[in-house]
């Protein structure tokens, strides 16, 4: 785009503020049971929040399909990565389980000053 | 380069070819940004390394993970509030973020007095939250976190800490240099005679600093919250 990324105010205010909801809602999901409801709310809140920045803080959404495809799409091999590493982790884990036998560490309760 | 080749205009897939198959530049925007887009597609696979890396270790340990509720809490007038600290550092970053956008936008409207202190107020922020984080580490250091132990659970928490906020810091440190650099290019009329006359390299610089917020969100969901 030639005359580049001009856009109404409006758009950032409304972005910005979305962050912010966003974010409190994040922090609220600390406060919940750990659960598959808890799993999905944090991944929810963060996929909308990393959406709502590079589409509109970082302007991709108004770039063309040849850029956004470029720097979009690499980024979905690492699917692969994590669904080979989780496969490994939890191979790994048994075999540790298996020789060394159960955990003996006992941990400490954090302490705030 | 030749005038005879347009542009191409098509949306879609048959934009996606027009754009590659021409005998013109690929991506219908100014080298830097391209450039900068490129860049961070590869720090994404840094990072992205760094998390799985810390998914990979967190699952075949067989010592108990640290609860980072616990670890990151605070305490405020004689109350444990969990993971305040992060909560705070999360905030600050999201309101540069804001300042971020607008000094882009005052960029494009050449108004340089506008971008120049919204650049300067969102390095000053990034400032702020490079500095919660310093207090963080040392915090848990005097602890006795380290990468190698700690005494919360599995040694795997202390190496995937360091190594992740440790890097993400770098990243908004060169950020806030790197902004006060162009912010002050910008108020003494660099640009007005360089690039173009154009403010594209306000863009630029905000698509990073952008970036940097973008790999927070992503720590602070994996590795603060899960």
């Amino acid at each position: 785009m030639a005359e580049g990324q001009q856009h109404p105010l409006k758009i950032y205010w409304i972005m910005w503020g979305a962050l912010f909801v966003l974010s409190a809602f994040s922090y609220w999901t600390d406060f919940w049971d750990d659960g598959p409801i808890r799993t999905a709310a944090i991944l929810t809140f963060m996929m909308l929040k990393a959406g709502g920045i590079v589409w509109i803080f970082m302007h991709m959404g108004w770039e063309r399909l040849a850029l956004k495809t470029a720097i979009l799409l690499p980024p979905v091999v690492i699917l692969v990565l994590i669904w080979l590493m989780a496969v490994e982790g939890i191979y790994v884990e048994d075999t540790r389980i298996e020789y060394y036998g159960e955990s003996t560490f006992e941990p400490q309760e954090p302490t705030h000053h | 380069m030749s005038e005879v080749v347009m542009e191409s205009e098509a949306p879609g897939m048959k934009g996606v070819v027009d754009d590659w198959a021409r005998d013109k530049q690929v991506f219908g925007v100014p080298w830097g940004k391209a450039m900068m887009w490129i860049f961070l597609l590869s720090d994404t696979f840094i990072f992205s390394c760094f998390l799985v890396g810390y998914m990979s270790v967190r699952t075949a340990t067989i010592d108990p993970w640290p609860n980072p509720s616990e670890v990151f809490g605070l305490t405020v007038f004689g109350q444990s509030v969990p993971l305040l600290l992060i909560a705070i550092m999360t905030f600050v970053l999201i309101t540069s973020s804001g300042t971020m956008a607008l000094a882009v936008n005052m960029g494009y409207r050449k108004d340089k007095n506008k971008t120049f202190w919204l650049m300067v107020a969102t390095a000053a922020l990034g400032a702020t939250f490079v500095s919660m984080q310093a207090f963080e580490w040392t915090k848990l250091i005097m602890e006795g976190v380290r990468p190698w132990e700690n005494p919360f659970g599995a040694a795997q928490f202390g190496s995937s800490f360091f190594m992740i906020t440790g890097f993400h810091g770098m990243h908004v440190t060169a950020g806030v240099i790197y902004l006060l650099v162009i912010a002050f290019r910008v108020r003494r009329g660099y640009y007005d005679t360089h690039g173009g006359g154009n403010y594209e390299i306000v863009e630029i610089a905000g698509l990073y600093w952008h970036f940097v917020d973008l790999v927070w969100v992503f720590i602070f969901a994996f590795f603060y919250l899960w």
